[in-house]
């Protein structure tokens, strides 16, 4: 087995019994990078030199024996995440040449530790989008086929992981821009609960949905990341002062008696493909077998879930990226006076989708139509949340599809906005409830194409939910 | 419900982006029906419910309020796209007299 192909648990073993280094560890998702990112186009930036500087250093960690889980582990982050030093365009021309001075928290803490930071991935510019083809920089490929998306906002990174580019990435997800693409490409993905990891660094999109969390191998990879990255912060005002668990004990525990939700608006939507079905239910009757308790329940305001997520994110949004405008940081746009600036700035470093979100964003929230779409979004935003809350006094957690279909065909939705928006039609209810959800892989259809389970679960119950992932057999 | 092109062209001016004349026909097309779209949320009875703003349920987060030095001005200059005398430069306000600072 290659070196690049190893898990974050694999790789730990081999680095702590010395049986390779992070440097010959980091070379190999490098030479990876290289024979496959020209495809793939998951890496908008490769960070090659300050990869191996930084696996010199975390060798001389291992040297050490102060190593902590993640020193010397190579890894790859969204673009719409800030690293220090390293270019972070979040996918469009408008910071195609921002470097911030600063980490987000949770990259912080993974680089104090030695992690080693292999590159930024591509995405749909600042996480708009379901299929990475509103990229600045070009769609990703999905390398189960090249002809089919890698889902989205989070493409580059999971197509990175899926094709063993990285050992394991950092990204984020608002309405299943983590989920939705891990599913596509048959990799672990956890959006945790908001407030559970800080989001400062983020680009902000929509900041009462936006959360950070990983894409992994396994769910065990997943537990170890999450334990080292979740908790208070106090740049973060909206991060949960609870305690974090220890998750990688935690997901060992079996779920004999679990009481495990199937809730039917899951199974029938329109649109929803049948072979994807299938192993779903394939997949619940296994956990059966497993111990756990399956009870049929209904969440019958899903279907008004997207509605609301398109209010509220494009407006939250509109607000959100005022912030760039080529002034302080940024493409500044050739222009004769200050509106100019602002106006061409955005027209060019914007692609379509930002520009229709922020347009809706700022018709929802101009005079006149506030209390009819904002106010009435929020108010079912509020009622949505009492569906969660009411059938998790029944269930402990929820399975369901993470997407109604698999990888779809590069270009076949993207004239229609509202097509592509349903691909997340599982996948924004957790986000609107702010509760943690995960995908992992639980299958493939007749063209081997990887199809996506989703587990939710009530707030900051991430180790439950992954505990349930991992009775999950692919 | 249709969103005319002025509709379209006043929002634009609002958000502070320039549309071509293609593209503010084609967002008054597809924002249109976004709006039909999110027009089902009128089937919802929401008489007398609390709109949701959060969901973490935390309240009066504060910090202490001090002023601290930034480490990180130079990088921070660094990024802006017009400096002059290490302050960033910005084109008038008002009119289209000389650039100011």
């Amino acid at each position: 087995m290659k070196l690049n192909e190893l898990t974050i648990k694999e790789a730990q073993d081999g680095l702590l019994s010395k049986k390779f280094t992070s440097v010959e560890l980091t070379q190999a998702c490098l030479e990876k990078i290289k024979e496959r990112n020209k495809e793939l186009n998951a890496f908008i930036t490769v960070c090659e030199e300050s990869a191996l500087a930084e696996a010199v250093r975390a060798d001389e960690i291992l040297m050490t024996g102060n190593a902590q889980p993640l020193t010397g582990i190579p890894f790859a982050v969204k673009d719409a995440i800030c690293t220090a030093g390293v270019r972070s365009t979040g996918a469009a021309k408008i910071l195609d040449n921002y470097v911030p001075p600063y980490n987000a928290t949770v990259i912080e803490k993974i680089r104090v530790q030695g992690g080693v930071l292999l590159g930024k991935t591509n995405c749909d510019a600042f996480g708009h989008g379901a299929s990475n083809e509103n990229s600045m920089y070009g769609p990703v490929k999905n390398p189960h086929d090249l002809k089919k998306v890698a889902g989205g906002s989070s493409g580059g990174a999971a197509a990175a992981v899926a094709d063993n580019l990285c050992i394991y990435a950092i990204a984020e997800d608002t309405g299943g821009s983590i989920r939705q693409p891990a599913s596509f490409c048959g990799v672990v993905g956890l959006r945790p609960s908001y407030g559970r990891n800080s989001r400062f660094g983020i680009m902000p999109m929509a900041s009462s949905f936006d959360t950070v969390g990983p894409m992994t191998k396994t769910v065990e990879d997943m537990a170890t990341v999450m334990k080292e990255i979740a908790g208070k912060d106090k740049l973060d005002a909206t991060s949960v002062p609870e305690p974090v668990p220890d998750y990688t004990k935690e997901i060992t525990q079996d779920i004999s008696g679990l009481r495990i939700g199937v809730p039917k608006e899951y199974f029938s939507a329109e649109g929803m493909d049948q072979e994807v079905r299938k192993i779903v239910e394939k997949q619940i009757k296994n956990l059966a077998k497993t111990g756990a308790e399956i009870i049929p329940v209904s969440l019958p305001l899903t279907k008004y879930a997207l509605a609301v997520y398109y209010v509220l994110v494009p407006s939250e949004d509109s607000s959100n990226l005022g912030r760039l405008d080529g002034v302080r940081y940024g493409v500044r746009a050739e222009a004769k006076d200050l509106f100019d600036v602002y106006a061409k700035s955005r027209a060019q470093g914007f692609p379509e989708e930002v520009k229709r979100r922020i347009l809706i964003g700022t018709y929802a929230l101009s005079a006149g139509y506030y209390d009819a779409y904002y106010k009435k979004a929020q108010q079912v935003r509020t009622l949505i949340r009492q569906d969660f809350d009411r059938v998790f006094c029944e269930v402990d957690a929820l399975i369901a599809p993470t997407s109604p279909f698999p990888a779809f065909d590069l270009g076949s939705k993207a004239n229609d906005p509202i097509q592509l928006y349903l691909a997340d039609i599982f996948a924004a209810p957790a986000g609107i409830a702010g509760i943690p959800a995960i995908s992992v892989p639980g299958g493939q259809t007749k063209n081997k194409l990887p199809v996506g389970i989703q587990i939710m679960g009530p707030r900051l119950s991430e180790g439950l939910v992954m505990r349930i992932a991992n009775n999950i057999k692919n | 419900m249709s969103l005319t092109i002025e509709e379209v062209r006043k929002i634009a001016q609002l958000a502070r982006v320039e549309l071509t004349p293609t593209e503010e026909k084609r967002h008054a097309e597809t924002i249109s029906t976004v709006l039909d779209f999110v027009n089902t949320l009128n089937e919802v009875d929401t008489e007398g419910v609390e709109p949701t703003a959060q969901v973490t349920g935390l309240e009066d987060v504060t910090r202490e309020d001090v002023v601290k030095n930034s480490a990180i001005k130079k990088e921070l200059i660094k990024q802006m796209p017009q400096v002059s005398a290490g302050l960033l430069k910005v084109p008038a306000v008002f009119g289209d007299s000389e650039d100011v600072i």
